[in-house]
């Protein structure tokens, strides 16, 4: 299980990363490798506001789909739209080119209250 | 056997649990005379016996395969080759549900693949799906999907001159959304003019209740210009004449498939016909079959698509739609291939023909009057006297003469709703004429 050391986690399985301002998500290694082959992610629609918690999108692999939850709310500022002609990216590099959205954080204190890298590592494996 | 699993223990284990003596007792609250009442039945009769009844009832029924039949209005009359119910009652294919094993399923996979891909190219779409129970039913699930399209428009835009059928079953399946019904009453061209930004939807019939085949060229971009999705339900025998809605731009397409190699049966089982352009293939419910290959490279058929189903995402599934109408799709599919391109452009062009002589014989008629719209198989005739009294006239001489325009709306007394397809002789047509002029002297 690959983990990035500088990102927050939600036990859902996202990463959230800050980046100047905004907020980058995706989802944790863990989630693509349980997942399989991603096929199609369903985006956002940019300018939305969502809270914490709440349905950002849908993940979907060869085998399920799954909803993906915002690790902190936020207004959509973009969604990784190369995705949508290459979702394998997702598996490729979760972590990287594989990010789902950027948002600008409503409340930037809810960062204090995700699961740090080694929490969630911990949280994942026992699973 | 009774199907029944359950034992004498076990159910004596379920009574302990809710504290009930016996099963007749869960029946306590119905008056002990009504429980079982006795049946005031004739003696039983044998097989034979019951079937010279039950045939000499059916015998009372006007019949389209007796009868001079001129009454569409939903439900069409058409040629069904012997090929088509000799291939469909197959035991390899008679099946009415959709496989979810794909290896034990080929035979049926492909026959759903092969039914989606000549749909598809007969309503110029890229995907299609694997069918609905009817036309009304798929119409109302393509309203649903343009509304899920557009989260905060809240109207979907109809033409008055749907089916009222369709009409009622479309209120149904919106009345717990909060979607609001307007209805039309001019051309799509014009309803496409005047769209607000409301609207998801707008819903082009193509033709009309009334036979009307508007002219769709640019409602597309009418549409698409208002943020609103255009939907386009069509007659699939119209389509082998009339240009296609794909090619016309709707985003959706459905269909009342029963024309397609099934008889009218009393007014289903039907066949609902659904399909969308490509970009919105996954907003689309229902069932699709797609083309695979397997680990050895050879080509296969299974399901796809279906995380946007319900045995994959429960509660937020597209739609509850998770059946297809597998025998009656599998009879349009052997329909289709039977027939072919030019087959089927040679039974619209039978409809389309035999219907003008038909309109241009019963306009000579004195009192009667002829649609000016353009026009396929369907079309409306003005009627000297109630059109009501004309089909009570007609049809106890097995001339049933098409649908009178009061059975939904009862101020349009003198209106005669008349189909003509290629089943009909030229023989057929002259006496209808000839019977609609006596019937109104």
């Amino acid at each position: 299980m690959k983990i990035d050391a500088a990102a927050r986690y939600r036990s859902s399985h996202e990463w959230a990363r800050k980046e100047g301002s905004l907020i980058v998500t995706g989802i944790s290694d863990h989630a693509q490798e349980s997942l399989g082959d991603i096929v199609f992610v369903e985006f956002p629609e940019v300018g939305k506001t969502l809270k914490q918690g709440e349905t950002f999108g849908v993940i979907e692999s060869v085998k399920a789909a799954s909803d993906l939850y915002m690790p902190m709310g936020g207004k959509i500022a973009a969604v990784n739209e190369a995705l949508g002609g290459d979702p394998s990216a997702v598996n490729k590099d979760c972590y990287g080119a594989g990010w789902l959205i950027k948002f600008e954080p409503t409340n930037p204190s809810e960062w204090d209250g995700l699961l740090s890298a080694g929490d969630y590592e911990k949280e994942a494996a026992a699973h | 056997m009774p199907f029944i699993p359950n034992t004498d223990s076990d159910r004596s284990r379920m009574l302990a649990v809710i504290g009930k003596p016996s099963v007749e007792s869960l029946f306590g609250d119905i008056p002990e005379k009504l429980r079982y009442p006795e049946l005031d039945l004739p003696p039983a009769l044998s097989e034979m016996e019951i079937l010279r009844e039950i045939e000499a009832l059916a015998a009372k029924n006007l019949s389209s395969s007796t009868c001079a039949w001129f009454l569409g209005a939903g439900a069409y009359n058409h040629f069904i080759p012997s090929l088509v119910p000799a291939i469909a009652s197959r035991g390899e294919f008679l099946s009415a549900y959709t496989p979810y094993q794909p290896e034990v399923s080929q035979g049926t996979l492909q026959a759903i693949f092969e039914y989606q891909s000549m749909a598809g190219s007969l309503f110029g779409v890229e995907a299609m799906n694997a069918s609905h129970y009817d036309g009304a039913t798929a119409l109302a699930e393509a309203v649903l999907m343009a509304a899920r399209n557009a989260p905060g428009r809240e109207t979907v835009v109809l033409p008055a001159a749907l089916h009222p059928e369709y009409k009622e079953v479309i209120r149904t399946y919106l009345e717990p959304l909060d979607v609001k019904i307007r209805e039309y009453a001019g051309t799509p061209a014009a309803a496409a003019a005047s769209l607000d930004p409301s609207a998801a939807c707008l819903v082009a019939a193509y033709p009309d209740f009334e036979g009307r085949v508007h002219d769709l060229s640019g409602v597309a971009d009418a549409v698409h210009a208002a943020g609103a999705l255009l939907v386009v339900h069509a007659d699939p025998i119209l389509l082998g004449l009339f240009k296609s809605p794909g090619e016309l731009g709707a985003d959706i397409v459905t269909a009342e498939g029963q024309a397609l190699g099934n008889a009218m049966n009393y007014g289903g089982p039907f066949l609902g016909m659904m399909g969308a352009a490509s970009k919105y293939v996954r907003k689309m419910p229902g069932r699709i079959a797609g083309q695979a290959s397997d680990a050895e490279g050879r080509r296969g058929f299974v399901l796809t698509l279906s995380a946007r189903e319900q045995h994959i995402r429960r509660e937020k599934a597209l739609s509850n739609i998770c059946s297809n109408q597998g025998l009656v799709m599998l009879q349009a599919c052997i329909y289709l291939a039977t027939l072919g391109k030019n087959g089927l452009r040679k039974v619209a062009e039978l409809c389309w023909h035999k219907a003008h002589y038909a309109a241009a014989e019963i306009a000579k008629l004195p009192g009667f009057s002829v649609t000016k719209d353009i026009f396929f198989k369907e079309f409306l005739v003005k009627t000297p006297v109630p059109a009501q009294s004309i089909y009570d006239k007609l049809s106890r001489r097995c001339v049933v003469p098409g649908l009178p325009l009061s059975r939904y709306w009862p101020d349009r007394t003198h209106e005669l709703l008349v189909c003509v397809t290629e089943m009909n002789t030229k023989e057929q047509i002259d006496l209808l004429a000839a019977s609609l002029k006596e019937a109104s002297k």
